[in-house]
């Protein structure tokens, strides 16, 4: 009988960052659906703005500008520590991952702070009109991200803290900031929407 | 290498601890077969209430209420809790065997699904048996379902029932996609990736794309109901047209989602019993693609006697008639395959030979539904309910038996009794036709759908007892089925490791696969790895045998790029299961329990992520040439198939 030649991996890394990880595209997956989701549901905004002559109804005025507009620079801001935590992450530099982690979880306490704000500054509640209905539909899509968002990359934060540290944990805290980046750039679309869409439109 | 140290590590043991641990992908992938066809006969039963009132004129076996439920459980348990869901348990089941590698990406995430699908079918089953069963329609359109209309609990159930389903769909086609795409044998390049594999890569695709809109909707249609939102209220600036198009923007690609796994069952089996490779590969798996991307073009279609604009219905035609060249391209390849390949006729050829037939009588009516004029005459009356059988149970349900009959001996080591599986075939095949044939003719003579009965002098009473003794035959059918699946599993034929010859990697194991699959990962050298792989095709060895090491290739040539730990047996993702199961089905209650719901969810999340120690699902001695993880750019290790 003929025996098979051998393919040898035993001297391969148990571990890869980026788009060689198997959660990079697991992240990608969820980043799909949920990218989607935003889609579609400023499609449902639009589509019910054609079926109003006034958007937003008379005597509603459109929502503040100041609290979504803070919180915006607020969450771009926090693309820096976020890129700084991945750097550290994919050079296994366990205490500045520390450093970075916790100004994230920081900035991410204080965008999760505004968008109380926001909600109460939208001039308009869930239940008055259907352009009510979708706008805090839209934000509180947007609000249930940045919520899980600071949850989980929380734990995360004190899993780096208290251990077990492995290797492999590093890969998490590299696919947790792709997940941040996510949120942060889903916001854009959709403060323009909420907040320059009723003013322009 | 040691076999019993490799099945003990990747074993996840007995006991019922275990049992409600298990990560392995072939015992959920069996699981949710199993499931999904236990929803399959509780759906059949409703079908079977319904042909039973409907046998004669004026019935009262069932009265107008119970009618609207039991239409209504029928469609969403076929469509919801049975053809998705068993479509892609077949690829829960076979995906990771056809690709070579030891378990499916993201096992834990797997097991979950399982249980979050279990659990919303028991849930608006369990409702449907409280009398709180939905009754406006697998579709649930508003305003009828609204909160003016829809009274009581029924439209809520329906509307977290689909959360449920489209969670556990959803975590599905991600575990699919990173396994297709990261865990293939080396030597897998994207062009030598079985059929069904492609199939799943592009049903999953349209999961991860259709399904954020069905959540949308019902989660919309949910709040409108519970806390006074207006999205679908025409008094305050809503609209129920919103509503059709987030549902048939989901609800449209997911014929296809059903489908095109369907489409390369037939491909694969009709393969390996013409004992030829697949002719037309790359047209096949193009025309796959394709049907992907124009099964997103389609929805309005179902939207024609809405008042659209014309411009609009004119491009839902078109695309609507386009949809058919991608699926003639197919059956064309698979007519080249059998033209001169040397074809033998066993049970589950017969179920593609029956496919044939019936798909493409439903393809043609639906050829005939694309346009405005004849959709506006029939639509709503029984030939929109004899196109669709036509095209669901002809496209999916008969590629799915004979699925069933051409892997049930790599599931169980045994084979089916053929004699069993003809007679099976010949009772479904017929009693469809029976069934189904005459509801063409029912619907041009104007009888619509949905009504609980029907006056004599309509005559359609000859032509609706045919059908209700055709659906005396399918019961026939599927009983024998199960009959033979019952038998066959103890006292069948010792199937072999490839009892009919095929090509697939799946058949390179023993059947069933030991709990590892391949005590030695292959790699492949050409489309049909057992038909094309030289006698001394290199095997991978080196994988650490004391955990459960897996090799993680590259996407496009799947060479090797690294090993990775995968998870071990966890009772988190049920846990997880439970509390997300609370905080769907107490929403409907109170919109309290989605903050406070989500406070156990937290918890079980943070238990499941949490490792137990550095060594259970943990780290393991790095070798010390390589301390660091390789970055994305780096050249990939040397190796790869030869």
């Amino acid at each position: 009988m003929i025996q098979p030649r051998t393919l040898d991996v035993s001297e391969l890394a148990p571990g890869g960052f980026g788009h060689r990880s198997i959660l990079w595209w697991g992240t990608m997956g969820i980043m799909l659906i949920e990218g989607m989701a935003f889609a579609i549901t400023i499609g449902a905004y639009f589509f019910l703005r054609t079926r109003s002559v006034y958007w937003p109804p008379p005597h509603v005025p459109p929502p503040d500008l100041r609290w979504g507009t803070i919180n915006t620079l607020i969450l771009l801001v926090s693309g820096i520590p976020n890129e700084l935590a991945k750097k550290a992450a994919e050079k296994i530099d366990l205490q500045k991952v520390r450093l970075w982690l916790v100004v994230c979880i920081i900035l991410g306490a204080a965008f999760n702070a505004v968008r109380w704000m926001e909600f109460a500054a939208l001039n308009v509640r869930w239940d008055q009109y259907a352009y009510g209905s979708i706008t805090w539909f839209l934000l509180g899509l947007h609000t249930t991200h940045i919520v899980t968002d600071f949850l989980d990359t929380g734990v995360l934060t004190v899993l780096m803290f208290t251990g077990p540290i492995e290797e492999k944990r590093f890969v998490d805290v590299s696919e947790n900031s792709y997940y941040w980046y996510f949120v942060v750039l889903a916001w854009l679309p959709i403060y323009g929407v909420i907040y320059w869409a009723p003013r322009l439109l | 290498m040691n076999r019993a140290q490799l099945e003990k590590t990747w074993d996840d043991g007995r006991g019922w601890y275990c049992r409600l641990s298990a990560v392995n992908h072939k015992t959920i992938g069996k699981r949710y077969i199993v499931t999904a066809f236990g929803f399959f006969i509780l759906g059949g039963l409703m079908a079977g209430l319904m042909r039973l009132q409907l046998a004669f004129p004026r019935n009262t076996i069932i009265g107008p209420d119970a009618y609207n439920q039991i239409f209504t459980m029928h469609g969403t348990t076929m469509m919801f809790l049975f053809a998705v869901p068993v479509m892609e348990a077949m690829g829960v089941y076979l995906v990771p065997l056809m690709v070579g590698a030891r378990n499916i990406c993201f096992p834990r995430l797997n097991a979950f699904s399982y249980w979050i699908y279990l659990f919303g079918g028991i849930f608006i089953w369990v409702s449907f048996l409280l009398n709180s069963g939905p009754d406006n329609g697998w579709f649930s359109y508003v305003p009828l379902a609204g909160p003016l209309y829809g009274l009581g609990r029924r439209a809520d159930v329906w509307a977290q029932m689909i959360t449920f389903t489209e969670v556990s769909a959803m975590a599905v086609a991600v575990e699919i996609l990173c396994t297709s795409f990261k865990m293939r044998a080396p030597g897998m390049s994207l062009n030598r990736i079985p059929i069904f594999v492609w199939a799943m890569i592009v049903t999953s695709f349209m999961v991860l794309f259709a399904m954020p809109a069905i959540m949308i909707a019902s989660t919309s249609l949910i709040l409108d109901r519970l806390v006074n939102t207006h999205f679908f209220d025409a008094r305050r600036g809503g609209d129920a047209l919103l509503y059709q198009h987030l549902f048939w923007f989901f609800g449209h690609p997911e014929v296809y989602i059903i489908f095109i796994p369907g489409a390369a069952f037939v491909a694969t089996i009709i393969s390996t019993f013409s004992k030829r490779k697949i002719f037309g590969y790359m047209a096949l798996v193009l025309s796959l693609v394709s049907t992907g991307f124009i099964g997103f073009g389609l929805w309005v279609h179902h939207m024609l006697a809405t008042g659209i604009p014309e411009l609009g219905a004119s491009f839902f035609t078109a695309a609507s008639i386009m949809i058919a060249i991608p699926s003639g391209t197919q059956v064309f390849c698979w007519i080249a395959t059998l033209w001169n390949g040397d074809v033998s006729v066993k049970s589950p050829m017969l179920f593609v030979l029956g496919f044939f037939v019936i798909f493409i009588i439903g393809g043609l009516t639906g050829v005939m539904l694309a346009s405005v004029p004849l959709d506006l005459q029939v639509h709503d009356t029984y030939f929109v309910v004899a196109h669709f059988h036509y095209v669901l149970i002809g496209g999916a349900v008969f590629p799915l038996f004979g699925a069933l009959h051409y892997w049930f001996p790599k599931m169980t080591g045994h084979m089916l009794s053929e004699r069993r599986a003809a007679l099976s075939f010949w009772l479904l095949f017929i009693g469809f036709n029976l069934t189904f044939f005459p509801m063409h003719i029912l619907g041009l003579h104007g009888m619509p759908r949905r009504v609980y009965t029907y006056p004599v002098e309509t005559g359609w009473a000859t032509l609706n007892l045919l059908a209700s003794a055709g659906a005396l035959f399918m019961v026939l059918g599927v009983g024998t089925f199960l009959i033979n699946v019952w038998h066959s599993r103890r006292w069948g034929a010792v199937a072999g490791d490839n009892p009919w010859g095929a090509a697939g990697l799946e058949w390179a194991t023993s059947s069933p696969p030991p709990h590892c699959n391949f005590f030695e990962p292959p790699t492949v050298a050409g489309r049909d790895p057992l038909w094309d792989n030289p006698p001394d095709q290199p095997v991978v060895v080196g994988l650490r045998e004391d955990v459960r090491d897996v090799l993680i290739t590259y996407v496009l040539d799947a060479e090797p790029d690294h090993r990775e730990e995968f998870p071990t047996p966890s009772i988190w993702p049920l846990l997880t299961a439970i509390t997300t199961a609370g905080l769907f089905v107490g929403s409907i209650y109170t919109p309290w329990a989605v903050p406070i719901g989500a406070i156990p969810v937290f918890i079980t999340l943070t238990g499941w992520f949490w490792p137990t120690g550095p060594d259970d699902g943990g780290t393991q001695p790095w070798p010390v040439t390589q301390r660091t993880l390789p970055k994305p750019n780096e050249a990939p290790a040397p190796g790869g198939a030869a």
